[in-house]
């Protein structure tokens, strides 16, 4: 979900020829490409809390609005096949040119790099971005930087989408956003070094693999595990049990059990033994095990998981905002969410996609063919009604003060 | 008009770097300053309140990173003297003619972005790799051990990293010593030591001086070795202010940081500078 630590998508792109291209790209996750450092100054805001959206709000942005025959897409690296076939058979069936760049590596320097445009009401030069329902969806959405979406022109959304989506609680009713993909926090292992199964969190705070655990930077992410392992429910966490879920977690780096925190360079550090347990996302350990031949292991914890939705939204300022939502329809029809899934192996939103993908199989051969009935089958690209059960949501802010807290609470256990 | 022209002269020529410099350097400055003293969030908007607060916050609150930040220049710094040194002093007194091929070779990795660079050490540092695996195996390392993630590993990314920044000074500086006055340091019988530690030392301290002011400063405000090759025992400021202004969106304490690294590294550099006595070397050096 974050992969700062990906080199540049322009050499990923040379590298990444096949159709499972994603595999090979994921050997190169310790290579880092450093952000570019952002100074924004000078800030002015643009909020105010939007617990709803006037009634009008979807007829007065769309009014008026015409399709353009191109759009500019900002996604993540590594989320669509390097070939583009969806975006291929978009053009061919609408007309519409799509220039596609990977561009968003990270929510937090994301939202601080369109920040300013977004604010003075100019185009961020994209007219639909995928972004994390994390910290920074919350500030994107109370900002008024999100065009509310008009349901009419989402179809193929309405009849192939998982129901549960509509009931979210970062953005419920889908006022300004549908999702990308979506994925699980769990635990990865190394069986080689672990010999017995891994089970529970408690196995990421056992002695016995000290110095050999990893866990997420990300604040969300790692007060989650915290909050989890104190027995406490992430999405319904206060200042209390956050000092409680901190203080777990520094029971955890004090006993120099924590190797390090890492961004999506955790994958690296797993296959190269720096950590032998670490947090992880679950279609970057499938993936890793496909491409690199390895064994390792992820699992949801008894204690549960996390789930996060990467979703598609259009920024208040685009200029091409009809096309951009015909790209987002589009990518429910069930043929392309089929295929963009085999690609991603992350959480398919569309649960029809099983059935087509095992279609797909069916009509493959070989080595594909194993390949694709092995997503098809995976209840982390498919989960179940007993996998959802274990998953917990994001922590909310309700303000910015609480958020300020948050931070202060979790950031200097990973800036030690 | 000649006249007039001779007087405007200086000015006009100042004038394009004069106002690149207060266009990219005093207005961001000041911005920040006026943005270190404000209050609010990024959704709401930062007002400014005079809320000084936000420096004592934040050292409350990382001044255990910062502390550590200047060690780890520091420590930089001194390893770097010992090491350059004697590779400027060997290729200003007998590199001879291929004087320029070993300045090059020394700027050679820098033809490399240094991010690449930091990366490959990771690779040759990693528990199970070329390095580590082999000694594991023999048994002579036990399994659990690490080089990465500790203050070694990015104190030793960080002296790789400046090298070149102090050979050039001190090469600079010891290549403008006229042999005479050690051919008459010599000759007033001065052994070898004495007349390195009366006559060329003294002789190549702007060199030392700017070789520090070019390392410790950077090496301390860095944040990419640290990231790399270190871990969260080992978090630097620099690392800190990159994480309140990139993933928290909390643009006033991370200006308030910066500011107060900047002003510690000011008073330090003011007082090294003292201490050295560097007017007066600087005066030697400009002779």
């Amino acid at each position: 979900m974050y992969p700062t630590d990906k080199p540049s998508p322009s050499l990923l792109r040379g590298m990444t020829q096949s159709r499972l291209g994603r595999r090979d790209a994921l050997r190169l996750g310790g290579l880092s490409a450093m952000g570019a450092f952002l100074a924004a100054c000078g800030v002015e805001g643009k909020g105010k809390p939007q617990a709803s959206i006037a009634p009008d709000a979807v007829a007065k942005f769309w009014s008026g609005k015409t399709q353009s025959g191109k759009l500019d897409f900002a996604n993540w690296p590594l989320y669509m096949d390097p070939k583009k076939p969806e975006l291929k058979k978009f053009t061919q069936k609408t007309g519409i040119q799509v220039t596609y760049d990977e561009v968003i590596q990270e929510m937090g320097p994301w939202f601080a790099k369109v920040q300013p445009q977004l604010s003075a009401g100019q185009s961020i030069g994209y007219d639909l971005m995928v972004i994390t329902n994390s910290v920074q969806f919350g500030q994107f959405r109370d900002s008024g930087f999100l065009a509310p979406l008009d349901h009419s022109k989402l179809p193929n959304y309405a009849a192939n989408a998982a129901k549960s989506y509509a009931t979210s609680s970062y953005d419920p009713g889908n006022v300004f956003s549908i999702p990308y993909a979506s994925g699980i926090t769990g635990i990865a292992y190394d069986p080689s070094k672990i010999k017995e199964p891994v089970t529970s969190l408690a196995d990421l705070w056992n002695p016995k693999y000290k110095g050999k655990v990893g866990m997420f930077k990300d604040l969300q992410e790692l007060a989650n595990f915290g909050l989890l392992a104190a027995g406490l429910d992430p999405s319904k966490s206060d200042e209390t049990s956050w000092k409680a879920a901190a203080a777990k977690l520094k029971e955890q780096k004090d006993g120099d059990i924590v190797r390090n925190y890492y961004d999506q360079s955790y994958v690296d550090a797993l296959g190269k033994g720096e950590v032998w347990i670490t947090q992880a996302w679950s279609g970057d350990i499938f993936q890793k095990n496909v491409s690199d031949g390895t064994n390792f292991k992820f699992v949801i914890p008894s204690e549960g998981g996390t789930i996060w939705t990467d979703n598609m939204a259009i920024p208040v300022t685009a200029a091409n905002p009809v096309d951009a939502i015909t790209l987002m329809d589009f990518l429910y029809e069930l043929d392309n969410a089929t295929t963009l899934a085999e690609y991603i192996n992350y959480v398919c939103p569309v649960p029809g996609a099983q059935a087509q993908m095992k279609k797909h199989a069916a009509a493959a051969s070989g080595e594909d063919r194993d390949f694709l009935l092995s997503v098809a089958d995976s209840p982390l690209v498919f989960p179940g009604d007993a996998e959802y059960k274990r998953l917990h949501y994001y922590v909310n802010f309700n303000t910015a003060e609480e958020k300020n807290d948050f931070e202060r609470v979790f950031q200097p256990i990973v800036l030690g | 008009m000649d006249r007039v022209k001779r007087t405007l002269a200086p000015y006009l020529l100042v004038l394009p770097g004069g106002l690149w410099l207060l266009l990219f350097f005093a207005v961001p400055m000041v911005t920040m300053l006026s943005l270190s003293l404000q209050e609010g969030d990024v959704v709401n908007g930062f007002v400014f309140t005079g809320h000084w607060q936000n420096y004592t916050e934040s050292l409350a609150d990382y001044q255990t990173q910062l502390i550590r930040s200047l060690v780890y220049g520091a420590i930089t710094s001194i390893i770097l003297i010992v090491l350059a040194f004697p590779v400027a002093y060997w290729i200003a007194f007998y590199g001879g003619r291929r004087k320029a091929t070993y300045l090059f070779l020394i700027m050679l990795p820098f033809f490399v972005s240094f991010v690449l660079r930091t990366i490959s050490w990771r690779m040759l540092l990693t528990d199970d790799g070329v390095l580590l695996h082999p000694l594991k195996a023999a048994g002579i390392l036990p399994d659990g051990f690490n080089v990465l993630g500790t203050s070694g590993a990015v104190i030793a990314g960080l002296v790789y990293s400046f090298l070149p920044f102090m050979v050039l000074p001190i090469y600079v500086a010891l290549e403008r010593i006229d042999p005479r006055v050690v051919e008459a340091a010599r000759d007033l019988y001065a052994s070898p030591m004495t007349s390195f530690r009366k006559v060329i030392f003294p002789l190549a301290l702007p060199g030392v001086f700017a070789g520090v002011l070019m390392t410790f400063v950077p090496a301390s405000s860095d944040y990419v070795n640290s990231e790399l090759l270190g871990s969260s025992e080992t978090t630097m400021i620099g690392q800190v202010i990159q994480a309140k202004f990139l993933s928290n969106s909390d643009y006033p304490s991370a200006s308030a940081l910066s500011f107060t690294l900047m002003a510690v590294l000011l008073i330090g550099v003011f007082s090294y500078a003292r201490m050295l006595g560097t007017e007066d070397v600087m005066k030697v050096a400009a002779r």
